[in-house]
């Protein structure tokens, strides 16, 4: 369990769009360097918190901090110390893996040096040096999403945001940008991802569960599975999301 | 009949090799899996068998009917649902279901029942826009639409990718309900777990196939013993295990890590005391029945060796 101080404090968030409300009084906080996992059924209202999470929407009511940054009136503070990779790949196809680096290290105000050492360090790690000349579009899956991940903290963020960031990888390729996950946060990195693979689940340090808008547990993995008194996170997802 | 016939099909992008010498046989009344992840060749081979596509090298037929010279047959007889939502944004759901039902020359009305649990689960939103739907609710109105004219044999291309595990549980129960109205269904998907819910599968890793069995006899061949670990801290775990002498492959899985090894003996008496010695705590360990990904993943060493 980690014990630093908290990097995302969210109380009482509320957002609704109409009569709709898609977050319905969340309450949770995520400390430097966990592994947060953000689970919930498709419409259960994840994608609207993580918008918000990243400055992107404001909510309708409710404290939340992000990076010790307010993101009702700071929220380009909080873009500039968060990475974000979507479940669509979201870097450029027609652009090789070097110059997506420099394009983003750009956009993140880099200088040419630091954008030069970041990009050895890439590839080196992620053993691209074969292929960094040439479109990102000819890369398999499992190294595309590596090197999205490794774009998302170009900048060195605090608090990473990885939105369904393996679906359609192939298994190994899945260890692999976990492991990769795991490297981070030991760095002290703060990762808050979303997933469907309910075995990913049982890789965070703790997860919430969604559904229609509220979260209805949070826990570790492990107390999760005692309290319920199933085996897997599987068991647990299905046995709060169906009892609706 | 044999609803699908794949003979040496090889299919190439330019210098992409998507497809290399895949042969397989789907037999009547059962669920097919095509399990691999995005980019193995699942697309390619699903084009080529509702016609969409023409192969370089190899044939295919379905039931029969030979993909190339036959293709109009073909057509009238398979339902397809692509992996891509495809149906027509700006008609309503209601205007989808009907305008399927009559370019393939019948009414809802007459093939009713068998989309009858699937579409009333969407027909109170009759009159929204297709576009607007969630995931979920897309889902079901392209399966009653690749359903609606009856078909012989249904081709499902990644139905459950991006969908939760309570909407994947849903659709399974669904699939099972059309096989038992004799419907012959060839199915693709990224999700290890699903290959277990098919009646038999085919692996298949950069467009070539590992192997095809039912999941129980894949799970059988497996070579090796397995072996489940669990210690309240799994990241260290896997470096430790790897460093253990006479361990094979070593992969997280969910909160254990599964590593393979032959002797078993050795590893029962040993490798908790040399866990300990590397300050492991509430250590469990115990020989596993493989899963299919598992296998999956052996079969991907064993083809590329590192």
């Amino acid at each position: 369990m980690k014990t630093g101080e908290n990097v995302i404090e969210v109380v009482g968030l509320w957002k609704k769009f109409g009569n709709f409300a898609a977050n319905k009084d969340l309450t949770f906080s995520v400390k430097k360097g966990e592994i947060f996992g953000f689970l919930g059924a498709n419409g259960a209202g994840k994608t609207t918190a993580i918008k918000i999470l990243c400055g992107l929407w404001k909510p309708t009511s409710g404290k939340v901090m992000v990076s010790g940054f307010d993101v009702y009136t700071q929220p380009d503070k909080i873009k500039k110390n968060i990475g974000y990779m979507s479940q669509k790949f979201s870097l450029y196809e027609d652009l090789t893996p070097v110059e997506n680096i420099r394009f983003y290290g750009g956009i993140y105000g880099l200088s040419k040096d630091e954008i030069r050492r970041r990009t050895r360090e890439a590839l080196t790690m992620l053993e691209l040096e074969n292929v960094a000349r040439r479109p990102v579009k000819d890369l398999p899956l499992g190294w595309k999403q590596k090197l999205a991940f490794t774009v998302a903290m170009v900048h060195r963020p605090g608090i990473v945001f990885l939105d369904e960031p393996t679906g359609g990888v192939d298994p190994l390729a899945r260890r692999q940008f976990w492991n990769m996950i795991y490297e981070a946060s030991n760095r002290g990195v703060t990762i808050f991802v979303t997933t469907h693979y309910m075995d990913e689940a049982e890789y965070c340090n703790r997860i919430s569960i969604m559904v229609e808008g509220e979260i209805k547990a949070l826990d570790t993995p492990a107390n999760l599975k005692s309290r319920f008194n199933v085996r897997t996170i599987n068991e647990v997802f299905l046995k709060l999301a169906r009892n609706t | 009949m044999i609803p699908v016939n794949i003979k040496n099909i090889s299919k190439a992008y330019g210098s992409t090799k998507a497809l290399k010498n895949v042969s397989l046989q789907v037999e009547q009344g059962e669920i097919f899996g095509l399990i691999g992840p995005d980019g193995a060749g699942k697309t390619t081979l699903f084009r080529i068998l509702v016609t969409l596509l023409l192969p370089d090298e190899g044939s295919a037929a379905v039931l029969g009917m030979d993909t190339v010279k036959d293709f109009r047959e073909i057509r009238k007889i398979v339902g397809y649902m692509p992996g891509k939502f495809s149906l027509y944004h700006d008609l309503s759901v209601e205007e989808n279901l009907t305008f399927f039902a009559t370019i393939f020359n019948t009414t809802v009305e007459e093939n009713y029942d068998l989309i009858r649990e699937i579409y009333e689960q969407i027909a109170p939103f009759k009159n929204r826009l297709a576009g607007q739907l969630s995931g979920g609710m897309k889902q079901k109105l392209a399966l009653s639409c690749a359903l609606i004219h009856k078909p012989k044999v249904l081709f499902l291309d990644e139905p459950t990718t991006g969908v939760d595990a309570v909407s994947r549980k849903e659709f399974w129960e669904i699939l099972q309900r059309i096989k038992a109205q004799g419907i012959t269904i060839m199915l693709s998907t990224s999700y290890m777990d699903e290959a277990a819910l098919c009646d038999r599968v085919a692996l298949i890793q950069e467009g070539s196939l590992m192997t095809i069995d039912t999941p129980g006899n894949i799970v059988g061949r497996f070579p090796h013993k397995l072996f489940a670990v669990r210690t309240a801290d799994t990241f260290r775990l896997i470096s430790d295990i790897r460093n253990f002498e006479n361990t094979g492959s070593v992969f997280p899985f969910g909160d254990a890590v599964h590593f393979t090894a032959d002797d078993k003996n050795m590893i029962l008496s040993q490798l908790p005391g040399y866990l300990k010695k590397q300050n492991h705590h509430n250590i469990a360990l115990k020989e596993i029945e493989p899963t299919i990904e598992d296998c999956f993943m052996d079969l991907m060493n064993k083809n590329n060796p590192a």
